[in-house]
């Protein structure tokens, strides 16, 4: 080895870091926020996050910020869908962006890695989008909170509709892992409470977004289900919705579709999306409460572009964010997560509560039925369910939820 | 029956898809010799070309034209990718070009966000076929039954390519001999450009016809990288027949996988492959390699020497300045710098089986990761503490290569790295799908340091002790009776045996003692993240080991090191932008054009000092 060579690389090194650290400084009294999302993994999901997230900036900020003038900054990255990338950008922009919290991220295992990381340099993280139910249950901290109705929430409101049914048979496919394990469980959990005698036939279990269609189509129609209850989504969903078409899967079947009603999920579908499977989702098209009007239409003109559940997400998050820097009337941690313990504000689907008890927001989701009309998808006969109505009772969370 | 019939077509339609893939993978490297790594990349602008096509051209003969319309668009890619960069560095050691593929990789990725943007595109279903006929009381989709016809089609086109026309006489010379190709006059450089066009095109045709079964979206291009690796290595590289029948064996176990172990349904590839390998260590139809002679990284033109005296006192001023780091960075400034160490304690590792001792993997994320796990798996169920944990991470790292090592090295060259991969993978897919022990896709989390480690500064200092030290033993090694040996095995075998050396178990000993440092690297890696992930395991892992040793050269002892650094910074100054991947993936290939010898080398050059020590 040549040390001339360990100079080179040194210099060359040095300059690029000398670029990175010179980073442009901004407006000193500006409230500095850092969010992250997947923007290159699933960019379909979570760049109308971006943008929601973005508007909802634009908006505080034309009404004077917060803390009486204080602009709100976003540094924003791409955690590349990796639990460790994002881990790492999360203490670049607390220590190089002095950044007051962290906020975002849309798959569980970057969420749960960034609730660690909170957890253990007592720093704020706000999971916008990551569904688990270890966030704020079993691995659930004094430094985390979540937007997005979890999981089991999601998964509690089709048990509700599948207990209506009257279909005994069960048969379940979701991608096989925590999101989808979770999501099966909780569905298996809450139905056998509420019809003690179904049974589940079948069980499959695709590795995320490499679904064999075809494959998976033919093993349920094999197990003859009445019903089934479907967690792929993505491709997986596409590929799972069309080869099951073809093979007569759905006829005469109960179906029901977690998230399937979000329009991130039934657009790509267009004239292929699925009829009549009972969703969760998200009728931006058909909810006329003012708040959501309001919200809407700014999208829209904002954006020239109609807003997908990530983007109600993405403006939520922000919404939250300064709703809880208001309260904390402080930019300091410890002030915020006490800010953010029963947290209440107006968003356009209405009021929602961060729990102190389990750091949870109560947004609601959407629970309706799917149909095509002019050749897309959409959500009807829906209605709002807020999510307070179904989360466990209290001292069943205190017995998830490790003690402080 | 009805149903073990249709699982049983479903196998077959898949495998067409793998099959053409495959076929062009396998085609281009039997001839040019370049393992590459953009074929899945080729596959996705596939599928993204007949998307854009089927929007123009309707009905059942459009639907055809299509797809032969999206596989000539991809080939003229494929050949554009040959003839700007492909073509510059035949003459740098063998395997570079790896690198430069995988700047394509990342260069596609943004090109194909640009250009289709980011939602999921759903194929359309094709004209003509899309309804499903009844077979054994089953519905069978048309599309299927055409998919299981199209393959025996193609291969049959190129059997007879390959057997009846001059240009496929000479495509079988060359994957061969090319040399002797070339001695006789056959201009290689348009052969090469053929077969990279007729490769490319493949994947394209793959890519656009499993359309009406999928769509296009922006995984696809690593999606399809690992099996078709998978069924190329299974059927032997190079053979065509071969990999069709392993396509076809590969597909229909996954179907039968999904019906039967539906949690396992990645695991079994790996499976079989390791299997087949065992048995047929050159795949089904495959051939040992004709050259047993130098090994594919080639041979410094210069030996290894150690520092003088000034160059030691200059690298004592690096490990001063690395250790005042936190007085005069920033907090950030020490989070990259015990990133580059870890990083740069991989590379190194990798680097001393694979320059000193012409060991080529491409699977050493496993010892990464088998390390980074044996300490998480430890932490997490036996509370073990840190200091222990860092100590079972090389064990596991070294005692791994040693499994690893045992199967391998009865192979050379790119068998021997196709095999470490499948080694890799298996273990990858392990951790992936053993949710229970494991938590699969969700990793271990919560791994951090012991209390009097866990600030910043402390934990640095820890890595640079333990990383640096790890390093400082590899370059003693490399300058030791040892490291001399295992030079010699590489640089003539015979000869080596004639001096009483023993080739395979110096080799093996290189092997435990490279997975003992990626193991240690692995270790720290956990407990400066708080967490792993199967990502430590996965292919692009692999990669990353593979492109520091390379851009920072492979016959300097500091390459590694260099690339380390290099690779680490450039990533992180170019995250920040939107088109990072872009400007990445160029910068890489950039790279690899201006310095074929690595960043070592070319400093070397530029200094004037011509050994590139």
């Amino acid at each position: 080895m040549t040390i001339r060579t360990i100079f080179t690389g040194l210099a060359l090194g040095a300059a690029l870091l000398t670029a990175a650290i010179a980073a442009p400084s901004h407006a000193a009294d500006s409230v500095k926020i850092g969010d992250m999302n997947s923007y290159t993994r699933l960019p379909a999901f979570t760049v109308p996050y971006k943008m929601g997230l973005d508007l909802a900036v634009e908006h505080i900020n034309a009404k004077g910020g917060v803390l009486g003038g204080r602009m709100i900054e976003v540094v924003s990255r791409d955690d590349l869908g990796k639990p460790d990338e994002a881990v790492k950008i999360a203490e670049e922009m607390f220590s190089r962006d002095g950044v007051v919290l962290v906020s975002g991220n849309l798959f569980s295992h970057v969420g749960l890695a960034l609730a660690s990381y909170a957890k253990q340099k007592k720093k704020l993280y706000l999971a916008s989008e990551p569904l688990a139910d270890a966030l704020v249950w079993e691995k659930g901290n004094r430094y985390t909170f979540r937007l997005r109705p979890s999981t089991y929430m999601q998964a509690a409101m089709l048990a509700e509709e599948a207990a209506k049914t009257g279909a005994k048979r069960w048969a379940t496919i979701a991608p096989n892992y925590a999101y989808g394990k979770e999501a099966v469980a909780a569905f298996k959990q809450v139905l056998t409470k509420l019809v003690p005698d179904v049974e589940f036939v079948a069980e499959q279990w695709p590795a995320l977004f490499k679904i064999d269609g075809a494959a998976e189509a033919q093993a349920l129609a094999a197990a003859n289900p009445e019903a089934i209850y479907n967690v792929t989504f993505g491709s997986d969903l596409a590929k799972f919705a069309r080869e099951g078409s073809l093979r007569n899967l759905f006829d005469g079947k109960t179906m029901l579709g977690l998230l399937g009603g979000e329009p991130e999920y039934l657009d790509p579908l267009k004239d292929e999306a699925p009829e009549g499977w009972i969703v969760t989702g998200y009728p931006w098209y058909a909810i006329e409460t003012p708040e959501h009007t309001a919200f809407k239409e700014a999208y829209e003109k904002r954006y020239g572009d109609y807003p997908r559940n990530g983007s109600l997400v993405g403006y939520n998050t922000m919404l939250s964010i300064a709703a809880a820097i208001e309260k904390a009337g402080s930019t300091e941690t410890e002030a915020l997560v006490e800010a953010f313990k029963g947290l209440k504000l107006a968003t356009p689907v209405g009021e929602i509560t961060y729990r102190a008890i389990d750091h949870q927001s109560t947004m609601g989701a959407f629970v309706g039925k799917t149909a095509v009309k002019d050749g897309k998808g959409i959500m009807v006969d829906w209605t709002y369910r807020d999510g307070a109505d179904y989360l466990p009772s209290d001292d069943e969370v205190r017995a998830l939820r490790p003690a402080e | 029956m009805g149903l073990l019939v249709a699982q049983l077509l479903a196998g077959l339609a898949n495998a067409a898809a793998l099959f053409l893939v495959a076929s062009g993978l396998s085609l281009i490297f039997g001839v040019t010799r370049i393992v590459n790594f953009a074929h899945g990349s080729l596959y996705m602008l596939g599928a993204y070309c007949g998307y854009t096509a089927l929007q123009y051209l309707t009905g059942p003969l459009g639907f055809w034209a299509a797809a032969l319309g999206a596989a000539v668009a991809v080939g003229l890619f494929g050949l554009l990718v040959e003839c700007l960069i492909l073509r510059r560095l035949y003459k740098a050691p063998e395997l570079f070009q790896l690198v430069a593929t995988f700047g394509v990789v990342l260069v596609v990725q943004d090109l194909t966000l640009m250009l289709w943007g980011p939602e999921d595109l759903l194929g359309p279903r094709a004209p003509g076929l899309d309804r499903a006929v009844m077979l054994f009381g089953q519905p069978v989709p048309e599309y299927d039954l055409a998919l299981i016809t199209v393959a025996p089609l193609v291969l049959l086109g190129l059997w007879l390519l390959m057997t009846k026309t001059r240009a496929g006489i000479l495509i079988r010379a060359a994957t061969q001999d090319r040399e002797m190709v070339g001695a006789l006059g056959i201009n290689q450089s348009l052969l090469f450009s053929g077969v990279f066009f007729l490769g490319a095109a493949l994947a394209g045709l793959g890519g656009a016809l499993q359309l009406p079964k999928g769509g296009a979206d922006l995984t696809l291009d690593l999606g399809i990288l690992a099996p078709a690796f998978v069924v190329v290595v299974i059927g032997g590289m190079g053979s065509i027949g071969g990999a069709f029948v392993a396509a076809v064996l590969i597909s229909v176990v996954n179907v039968f996988g999904v019906l039967y172990l539906p949690e396992s349904t990645l695991v079994l590839m790996y499976v079989v492959m390791a299997l087949v390998l065992l048995v047929r260590p050159h795949g089904l139809f495959g051939r040992a390699e004709l050259q047993a002679g130098p090994p594919a990284a080639g041979v410094p033109d210069r030996p290894l020497a150690p520092l003088g005296p000034r160059w030691r006192a200059a690298a004592l001023a690096l490990i001063g300045l690395l250790a005042v780091l936190p007085l005069i960075g920033s907090d950030f400034a020490l989070v990259l710098a015990t990133d580059i160490v870890v990083l740069a304690l991989f590379a190194a590792s990798l680097h001393f089986m694979l320059s000193l001792g012409g060991l080529i993997s491409f699977g050493h994320a496993a010892l990464f990761g088998g390390g980074a796990y044996a300490a998480a798996l430890a932490v997490t169920y036996a509370e073990t503490p840190m200091e222990l944990a860092l100590l079972l991470a090389p064990l596991a790292g070294g005692w791994l290569a040693f499994a690893i090592g045992w199967f391998c090295l009865r192979l050379t060259g790119v068998y021997f790295a196709m095999l470490t991969l499948a080694f890799a993978q298996l273990l990858w897919s392990l951790a992936f799908q053993w949710t229970e022990v494991t938590g699969g896709d969700d990793g271990l989390i919560g791994i951090w340091p012991s209390e009097w480690a866990s600030g910043g500064t402390v934990y640095y200092y820890l890595t640079l002790a333990l990383g640096g030290g790890a390093i400082l033993m590899l370059r003693h090694l490399a300058h030791s009776p040892f490291g001399y040996a295992l030079r010699a095995a590489r640089d003539s075998e015979k000869r080596a045996r004639v001096s009483g050396i023993h080739v395979q178990r110096v080799r093996l000993a290189a092997m435990v003692v490279s997975g003992t440092m990626a193991g240690l690297a692995g270790g720290l890696f956990v407990f400066s993240k708080g967490s792993v992930f199967p990502s430590a395991l996965e292919i692009a892992r692999s990669f990353d080991a593979l492109i520091m040793v390379f851009l920072g050269g492979v016959d300097a002892l500091a390459g590694p090191l260099v690339g380390a650094a290099v690779l680490t910074l450039l990533q992180d100054w170019l995250s920040r932008l939107e088109s990072w991947r872009l400007l990445l993936g160029l910068a890489v290939i950039a790279i690899v054009l201006v310095a074929p010898t690595g960043l070592a080398g070319l400093a070397g050059r530029l200094l004037g000092r011509r050994e590139v020590t």
